[in-house]
């Protein structure tokens, strides 16, 4: 098995958000600036890390026909872990991320891995998927987050290189701006990936 | 608040799919036909209306009766997953021409976060019973409206010659985003 090629898969050729379109709804609805972006890629990765390895552990002792059941408990345990100590420590995060924190339960690429791979897999593998898949993910949503962020609100990482009066493409931080900005992105992997596969 | 506020609000303004961004994977897989969106926005409202009754049963009489509020998530995904297969197996005994036609997509509900999102939005919004009942109604036919409209869409431009890479995924994402452009125009018509 080759440990690398699993860790660095999520990255561009099975990216979950640009090429398996998977997450969409998180990607679009928080990526109004780049530090949402990354704050939702963090909380989604060590969710999908944890998962994945605790999936990995018990295989054999879950029961074949109860494993969906399973898999979502201890997916949403770990949901409320993050989202209780994001609730604490990160008060201006968790108000931008919103409903969306709770809603990481049904983002399906962690379901998805947990079923197609950390069930089948060992441990060791099941979390450099788990943490390679989810920093596909994160890098995804972070770029998508700063294009919005810069075109729309002129600014990134809350540091503004506009004068304050000077008109953004406001478009972009509101909803359409979500759809098209991910349909470019998306297009543009299209043709990075034709080049190099 | 208004039911009639409500009505418009989750119906059009605040459309589920093209301004809250919840329901987007089933918006983009079972959006290609309008008889197969049908039925998906069907199975939705359904199961949204009976998933917002039993989590605010739920939520009220058993959760906040013991204080443990922060079981909500995992609470409510069970309620949803098995309530789902509930709705199936009944269906399948009970009305079979409904199952026939429901049937495919209900699975496909357990994993769409419109059916989640809507019962912890009608929970923090403090919504009464009536109100959560209408709300979930009126989200899931706004679900519906928006799929329509995008098979509609779809349908059309099966017919045209899209440049290779816009294939698939990004021209219906940027279709979807001038259909959110559309409902932007809503936004004056409720206070």
């Amino acid at each position: 098995m080759n440990y690398l090629k699993e860790f660095t898969k999520g990255f561009i050729k099975e990216n979950p958000l640009l090429v398996l379109a998977l997450g969409m709804c998180p990607s679009l609805a928080v990526t109004t600036s780049a530090i949402n972006g990354l704050g939702m890629g963090v909380a989604s990765t060590f969710v999908l890390f944890m998962s994945n390895m605790l999936v990995a552990l018990l295989k054999n002792v879950i029961p074949n026909k109860v494993r969906i059941p399973a898999f979502i408990v201890i997916i949403a345990t770990f949901v409320t872990i993050v989202d209780l100590t994001m609730n604490a420590f990160l008060p201006d995060l968790y108000k931008a991320l919103g409903i969306f924190i709770p809603l990481i339960v049904v983002n399906c690429i962690i379901l998805g891995r947990a079923e197609a791979f950390a069930q089948k897999n060992n441990v060791l593998v099941s979390m450099l998927d788990g943490l390679g898949m989810g920093l596909g993910f994160t890098m995804a949503i972070f770029t998508v987050g700063s294009i919005r962020e810069i075109l729309g609100n002129g600014s990134f990482f809350n540091v503004k290189f506009v004068t304050e009066d000077a008109s953004t493409v406001l478009l972009f931080i509101m909803p359409p701006g979500a759809f098209i900005t991910l349909g470019y992105i998306m297009m543009l992997m299209n043709k990075l990936k034709s080049k190099l596969y | 608040m208004d039911i009639v506020n409500i009505i418009i609000l989750a119906l059009l303004v605040n459309n589920v799919v093209l301004a809250q961004f919840l329901g987007i994977c089933p918006f983009l897989g079972v959006s290609q036909k309008i008889s197969t969106s049908f039925g998906m926005g069907a199975a939705v409202v359904f199961v949204m209306t009976i998933a917002n009754l039993f989590t605010y049963l739920i939520f009220n009489f058993v959760l906040a009766t013991f204080h443990i509020q922060f079981m909500q998530t995992i609470t409510f995904i069970l309620v949803i997953a098995s309530l789902v297969q509930i709705v199936e197996i009944i269906l399948k005994k009970v009305s079979p021409p409904l199952y026939q036609a429901l049937g495919i997509y209900l699975p496909l509900i357990t994993t769409n976060c419109a059916v989640l999102g809507t019962a912890i939005i009608a929970i923090t919004q403090n919504y009464n019973l009536v109100e959560s009942l209408v709300y979930a109604i009126s989200t899931g036919l706004g679900f519906t409206l928006a799929l329509l409209l995008m098979a509609g869409i779809r349908e059309q431009l099966e017919l045209t010659g899209v440049p290779k890479a816009m294939r698939g995924f990004p021209i219906t994402l940027i279709t979807a985003g001038m259909l959110s452009l559309a409902f932007m125009g809503f936004a004056g018509l409720v206070k």
